[in-house]
């Protein structure tokens, strides 16, 4: 056993030693395998970014009414009287939503429109999200922060801007006033939400919001903070049962994570197909490699072998060195795909809403892994043939021909 | 072609590089064909759009809708020559998910919206009967095709903006027609009565979503523009006219740079593939150089080796090449990869050419350096390393 292991590390010693002789085929190898997962994690970044973006939006403690049958926030009309039942039902948290007022149901019922602004890198314009919101949208959205600027006074034409939408689109920074329709908007502050999608998003008073888009006394969805993610069943169950209402009640938390479907099945639908022709590619570019390393050690393995190594030394020895070359293509892969896109920020239409979400490409460790494994399997099924071949190779015949 | 069999006998020297080489070539071309068709697909409708086709949308947005009095006043309009309308409707069929994701539902005006899009090919017959048929609607082939549905087909369709006055969510439709048209054109569309759909619904009749509007003069669409939302200026509801291409292009940008995302992914293709078929073929050569040097002293002439080194890089990156395009296109043809999220998928015949030409630039560039080594070549230095 002892002699085999050293057996093999001396073969594998030398093939891995030998590799800067066969530097150009090798080098190809390497940056094949490195494009292929450079390429499969950048696409699937997308995804995971777009992912995260809608998915860390909502809590599980938050409650999304919208009328039955509704596909999403776009798609939903509650009028008002119904919005007052829904504020009236259990297991709503209470709590006073400003300074020294006394404490109500933390329920806030919103609006979503669309409005168009340019985008910065194109001048283009796209479908900004607006959003009116009552008070009690700041209580059931903790990881909301202002950074910079001041909230908006409810009953005036001002605007809080999501900062993914500020650095966007254009005329959104503090101090700036926007034209929507007939009214002038003044942007009193800019906020984060810990990479949600409210920070896609342009916030204003609800009430304000109603009269310029003539919306009457409706909106779209109530959001209901609850006293504890638990309350959500009985939350749900009152408002399904009241036969004055005929509305759908969701987690939060639910609703964004379905989201976003078309976008997402349109990537994993391309970069499926992409990985899986780059990957077919790369591996035959693998296979030439290895074969021509093997030629190149015909003589060298041919002399191991009549000194007594083992084929499978020859097959380890082989195949260390394709795995090797894939691994360190991978590295540099997955390196260049970090370096490159990784918090690449972009923005790009939501189907559902209509509406754009900004979002960071996001380049996490499992993806890196994904990446690192395919090439791996790309390094095996490159390297076992030739290594076959090599194990094979009759030892007086190699001697001869080398 | 008296070297043929040197040729062929140079590639079949090491069989298992030449497939292996051949073969990456050809996933590199399918690739290609893909991309170009993705590229078509996030840009759909920019390059085909009509010149003499205007789109009054609100001014704020376009999901906006804008009263069905504007029609008359836009007819009136000095250099239009007809107006038609749609709205969204954006109902579901079957299964929430993924029931109706990728169609186009819209009522709108039979007569005038078909005459607008005279690249909709409809038979006479159906055109009538979809006209006739209050309930009547007429479908895209894509679409048809997808749900397995044929003329007189009922087909129930949820709506979620738009319920019936009795309450009911549920529209049913008559499938009278079934529209195609060549490949540029959006065969997914699902279209029918405004009438119909006006009378019935809860609230908002008398609104439309957006005006499509043919001119006489595509020079004039500018000012064409201005002049119609001159019309509705201060008016609750203000307009935005542009171009049809303007509008597809703006649709594209909202989708943001994937386009050039795609772009960065074809080079990076490009850059491997290069590396790998000029290597392989530099490598043939420097194996050859005995033989090579004993070409040069039978007396081949220096470009005689320099072309032969060349042609045989171009006969496998020509058969490769052409193999993975013709892949490629027969695989586009037979339908997006996404399950229809991507309404218009074919591979333009531009790419295609530019895919031939690539295909020719690849074996010169592979070709060039061994080609050019294998020329440079003195033959006592050749024999002597040998």
């Amino acid at each position: 056993m002892l002699k085999w292991l050293s057996q093999v590390f001396a073969v594998t010693g030398t093939a891995l030693r030998t590799i800067p002789q066969r530097r150009g085929p090798s080098l190809a190898t390497v940056v094949g395998i490195a494009g292929v997962v450079a390429v499969l994690i950048a696409v699937l970044s997308i995804g995971e970014g777009f992912r995260k973006t809608l998915q860390t939006a909502g809590s599980p403690q938050n409650a999304l009414v919208m009328r039955a049958g509704s596909d999403s926030e776009m798609m939903s009309v509650l009028v008002g009287d119904s919005v007052d039942i829904i504020a009236q039902a259990k297991g709503i948290a209470r709590g006073s939503v400003r300074a020294g007022e006394a404490a109500v149901p933390l329920s806030s019922a919103e609006l979503f429109v669309v409005v168009d602004c340019p985008k910065k890198t194109t001048g283009t314009p796209a479908n900004v999200p607006l959003r009116g919101v009552q008070p009690a949208a700041f209580a059931a959205r903790p990881e909301l922060k202002i950074i910079e600027g001041r909230p908006f006074e409810w009953g005036k034409n001002e605007i809080l801007v999501g900062d993914g939408a500020r650095k966007q689109f254009r005329g959104l920074d503090v101090g700036s006033q926007v034209k929507w329709g007939e009214n002038v908007w003044t942007v009193t502050g800019i906020f984060t939400a810990g990479g949600a999608v409210w920070e896609s998003e342009i916030w204003t008073d609800a009430r304000v919001l109603q009269p310029s888009y003539r919306r009457g006394n409706s909106f779209q969805t109530v959001v209901a903070r609850l006293e504890s993610p638990e309350a959500f069943d009985a939350f749900k169950d009152s408002l399904t049962k009241d036969p004055r209402l005929d509305v759908m009640v969701q987690r939060e938390s639910e609703y964004f994570g379905n989201q976003g479907r078309t976008l997402q099945a349109i990537i994993r639908g391309l970069g499926f197909i992409l990985a899986i022709l780059m990957g077919i590619g790369a591996v035959f570019g693998a296979l030439n490699t290895m074969y021509s390393a093997v030629a190149a050690r015909t003589r060298e393995v041919a002399t191991l072998r009549a000194l007594g190594f083992g084929r499978v030394a020859v097959v380890v020895s082989v195949m260390a060195e394709s795995l090797v070359l894939a691994l360190v293509g991978s590295a540099v892969g997955a390196a260049l795909a970090w370096l490159i896109f990784d918090g690449y920020r972009t923005s790009t239409l939501n189907f559902d809403t209509f509406s754009q979400v900004t979002f960071a490409f996001d380049v996490t460790p499992s993806l890196v892994v994904q990446g690192i494994v395919f090439a791996l399997v790309l390094g095996f099924v490159g390297g076992v043939f030739p290594a076959i071949r090599a194990a094979r190779l009759p030892v007086t015949a190699a001697l001869r021909e080398a | 072609m008296k070297f043929w069999p040197l040729l062929w006998s140079n590639l079949k020297r090491r069989k298992a590089r030449t497939i292996f080489t051949l073969l990456s070539i050809v996933v590199a071309f399918i690739l290609f064909a893909y991309l170009a068709a993705v590229r078509i697909a996030f840009s759909a409708g920019v390059e085909v759009a009509g010149a003499d086709r205007l789109f009054t949308t609100h001014k704020t947005s376009i999901i906006q809708p804008l009263p069905k009095s504007y029609q008359d006043q836009i007819a009136r309009t000095p250099g239009v020559v007809s107006v038609t309308h749609a709205s969204w409707f954006g109902g579901i069929y079957q299964n929430p998910n993924t029931g109706f994701q990728g169609v186009f539902q819209a009522p709108v005006e039979p007569e005038s919206y078909l005459a607008m899009y005279p690249e909709f090919k409809v038979t006479v017959a159906e055109k009538k009967a979809w006209a006739d048929d209050r309930e009547g609607v007429l479908v895209g082939e894509t679409t048809a095709r997808r749900y397995g549905w044929k003329v007189g087909d009922r087909v129930p369709v949820q709506g979620t903006i738009w319920r019936k006055k009795d309450g009911s969510k549920v529209w049913e439709f008559n499938v009278r027609g079934i529209y195609t048209g060549d490949k540029t054109v959006d065969k997914t569309q699902f279209l029918f009565h405004y009438d119909y759909f006006d009378e019935a619904r809860q609230y908002g009749q008398g609104i439309v979503g957006w005006y499509i509007v043919r001119i006489a003069d595509p020079k004039q669409a500018a000012d064409i523009g201005k002049k119609i939302d001159a019309n509705f200026a201060n008016s609750p509801a203000e307009t935005k006219t542009v171009t049809e291409k303007a509008l597809a292009q703006g649709f594209a940008d909202q989708i943001g740079n994937i386009g050039a995302i795609i772009q960065w992914i074809l080079a990076a293709v490009f850059f491997t593939l290069l590396l790998v078929t000029g290597n392989t073929i530099a490598q043939s050569v420097r194996e050859r150089t005995a033989e090579l040097a004993v070409l040069k002293t039978v007396g081949f002439s220096n470009g005689a080796v320099l072309a032969l080194v060349l042609v045989e890089a171009l006969v496998l990156t020509i058969v490769g090449g052409g193999l993975g395009l013709a892949i490629g296109a027969a695989a586009i043809a037979a339908g997006d990869p996404t399950h229809g999220f991507l309404p218009i998928f074919y591979l333009p015949s531009r790419d295609a050419i530019v895919g031939i030409l690539f295909v020719v630039l690849l074996g010169l560039v592979a070709g060039i350096l061994p080609a050019v080594q294998a020329m440079r070549l003195r033959i006592v230095d050749a024999l002597r390393r040998a």
